[in-house]
């Protein structure tokens, strides 16, 4: 019997080449000393294949129509077996991706691994962090409830900043002047057919150049690369040094694959993926429509860009992006590669972690926001024994949308300055003429508000205890 | 015999060869594009034709003249100009109608003209607020605070018959110079 498959597995061999196809790759010498620093990639690459697994999973339960797409995740969460999980491992493996995607590349570019002769190494991940991107925003748009539809227009909109040819690639996008019956089906054909092929394309190219141009070699401070005798050198050293690939290298990645998607399917079972919001309606204009986490730094980008040049940021952005990430390997050439002899590198990337993570803290809290869902304040607790201008006020605060940008103790928005201690800061005259004009992101009131009105809200707003608790 | 091959002479003339090798290259690329034009046409055509397929506009009516009162701003819904048996929720539109204080209309797309999300009518301080970035408008229409560059997008409206109509038209698209 051993013989027989033997036998067998020698047929196939032999006249398959299977041997020949793989050996290549695994008995592929690798520098020494590549360790654990160097899985970001193969972990971004497993967190691809997941996607594609559970990607495949949910277009066999999903119906990609304008009409009934909500209705079948509504399926995919509460009916169809394991179909929550698997929303949720296809979620949690997108934010995955897009984490490790962006590990991968700090330590690329730390390391300084885009230098000669791995130029278009660095080149083709640009383009597959493009892709990715794109990936990770058609795919929460499918969600086709009023987030993913708004979403939809979002991106329409973005695309209008372009000159010229903006209106036609949003309506290219949309599938028509407007969002219809055609606009899911295009992000759907963009997100399982398209950008897909072009991913798998790229991500076979990229792979390809690291066998064809091998690992680097971890950095050491003080050897230069030098592009005229960098080939022969890392010939020669991995003639002396080098080790197999498989299993020397390959077995952390592995490794780390595995603790990798333990995490993500630990995520997808317990915490699952975001909850659907409203039904997709256009004439429902009570929503909040918000991206997912990856995004929401962009979000607060272009909340908090001045006006005048916000349309030039939406524009110019990702493609100065682009264009400096593309750059990179042409600026810095050969040269030193240790990050410890690299300070601005490591202060790039700082400033830009740092960066990243304070608008994604801004775009959490949202402070442009109004908050429409403010608790009104309650004229006795509000302010004890108020006379019944002061009560009026309180009642013009809470409907006249004070309430919706303005906090009085711990209610209402934060878009606008704190009111609670107002009296300490303006007098009379300055409040009035505050809520008569406007400023420059608050609209005047002048011609909403009647005189009486006026009064009772400044009355109110000069009150020396606006306190919550009459207690206190 | 050593080999099975069927020809083993090289061929003698170099120069007839290499015309000969030359014309098939040129003869194998130009089928190559000829069959990647073929392909490539009914893939960008069904990509592209929401571009450059007709415009359609139609008035839709909204509402009786007696539903709008004098100063008052409404919203209502209509059906889109172009919809599809599929289209389910999004087969309508929304827009803010106001009856003006000289007795004209105005209908304002609930698309804000930053990034389009739906502003909602703030009915009190006659303000329009987006939730998305925090774009704010006055009752015309025009720019109050926040990011949007410019004011808000309307709609051609009339009175026909004691009805108030809309013309549908496009998700209004911010340009870059707008």
């Amino acid at each position: 019997m051993k013989k027989a498959l033997k036998n067998i597995w020698n047929w196939v061999d032999d006249r398959g080449g299977l041997s020949e196809l793989v050996k290549p790759l695994t008995t592929h010498l690798v520098p020494p000393g590549s360790k654990w620093n160097y899985v970001w990639g193969s972990a971004t690459l497993s967190c691809l294949i997941i996607q594609v697994v559970t990607g495949i999973a949910l277009a066999f339960l999903y119906q990609p129509s304008a009409d009934v797409a909500y209705q079948s995740l509504q399926y995919i969460k509460n009916q169809a077996f394991l179909g929550s999980f698997i929303r949720g491992l296809h979620n949690w493996g997108a934010s995955g991706m897009v984490l490790l995607m962006g590990m991968h590349m700090i330590r690329v570019y730390l390391f300084a691994a885009y230098k000669y002769p791995r130029e278009m190494s660095w080149i083709t991940g640009v383009v597959l962090m493009a892709l990715t991107i794109v990936m990770a925003f058609t795919g929460q748009l499918l969600r086709w409830d009023d987030n993913g539809v708004w979403s939809s227009v979002v991106a329409a909109e973005q695309m209008g900043r372009i000159p010229l040819i903006g209106d036609s690639i949003a309506h290219f996008l949309m599938g028509g002047e407007n969002i219809n019956g055609e606009t899911l089906n295009r992000f759907f054909s963009l997100h399982v057919f398209v950008i897909p092929a072009l991913l798998f394309s790229f991500v076979a190219y990229h792979l390809f150049l690291v066998f064809r141009n091998g690992i680097s070699e971890p950095p050491k401070v003080g050897r230069y690369l030098n592009p005229k005798t960098y080939r022969n050198w890392y010939e020669n050293m991995l003639k002396e040094k080098g080790v197999p690939f498989f299993p020397n290298a390959i077995w952390r990645d592995a490794v780390f694959s595995a603790l990798v998607l333990i995490v993500l399917v630990f995520i997808a079972w317990f915490v699952g993926a975001p909850e659907l919001v409203g039904a997709p309606d256009l004439t429902n204009v009570k929503v909040d429509p918000k991206p997912d986490w990856y995004f929401t730094w962009i979000f607060a980008i272009f909340a908090l860009m001045p006006r005048d040049i916000g349309s030039y940021v939406i524009m110019l952005g990702p493609v100065l992006t682009i264009t400096v990430l593309l750059a990179v390997p042409f600026l810095s050439k050969g040269g030193e590669r240790s990050p410890l002899k690299r300070p601005w590198a490591i202060g790039a990337v700082a400033f830009l972690i740092i960066t990243i993570c304070g608008l994604w803290y801004i775009g959490d809290v949202e402070p442009w926001h109004p908050k429409f869902d403010a608790e009104p304040l309650s004229e006795y607790t509000t302010v004890p024994e108020a006379k019944p201008s002061v009560q009026r006020g309180i009642n013009v605060f809470n409907t006249a949308g004070c309430l919706y940008c303005h906090k009085i103790n711990d209610q209402g928005g934060i878009r606008g300055p704190n009111l609670t201690n107002v009296q300490n800061r303006l007098t009379k005259e300055q409040i009035i003429i505050r809520i008569v004009n406007g400023a420059e992101n608050m609209p005047a009131y002048g011609g909403s508000l009647s005189k009486e009105e006026l009064e009772d809200v400044v009355d109110f707003l000069l009150k020396d205890k606006k306190r919550s608790n009459p207690n206190n | 015999m050593a080999c099975n091959c069927e020809n083993q002479n090289p061929p003698n003339n170099n120069k007839e060869s290499l015309d000969r090798r030359s014309f098939m290259t040129r003869i194998t690329l130009g089928v190559g594009a000829f069959f990647a034009a073929v392909l490539s046409f009914p893939l960008v055509a069904a990509m592209l034709d929401p571009i450059i397929r007709k415009k359609t506009e139609v008035w839709r009516s909204v509402g009786k003249l007696t539903d709008f009162k004098i100063g008052e701003t409404k919203m209502v819904t209509f059906e889109n100009a172009s919809t599809y048996e599929w289209s389910g929720g999004i087969a309508r539109s929304a827009a803010y109608v106001r009856r003006k204080e000289d007795d004209s209309f105005l209908a304002l797309s609930v698309n804000c003209a930053h990034l389009g999300c739906p502003v909602r009518w703030v009915e009190k301080s006659e303000i329009f607020l987006c939730p998305c970035h925090g774009g704010v408008y006055h009752k015309d229409g025009s720019w109050a605070a926040g990011p949007p560059p410019r004011g808000m997008f309307d709609y051609e409206v009339r009175v026909h018959n004691n009805n108030v109509q809309i013309k549908t038209q496009n998700i209004p698209i911010t340009n870059l110079t707008s």
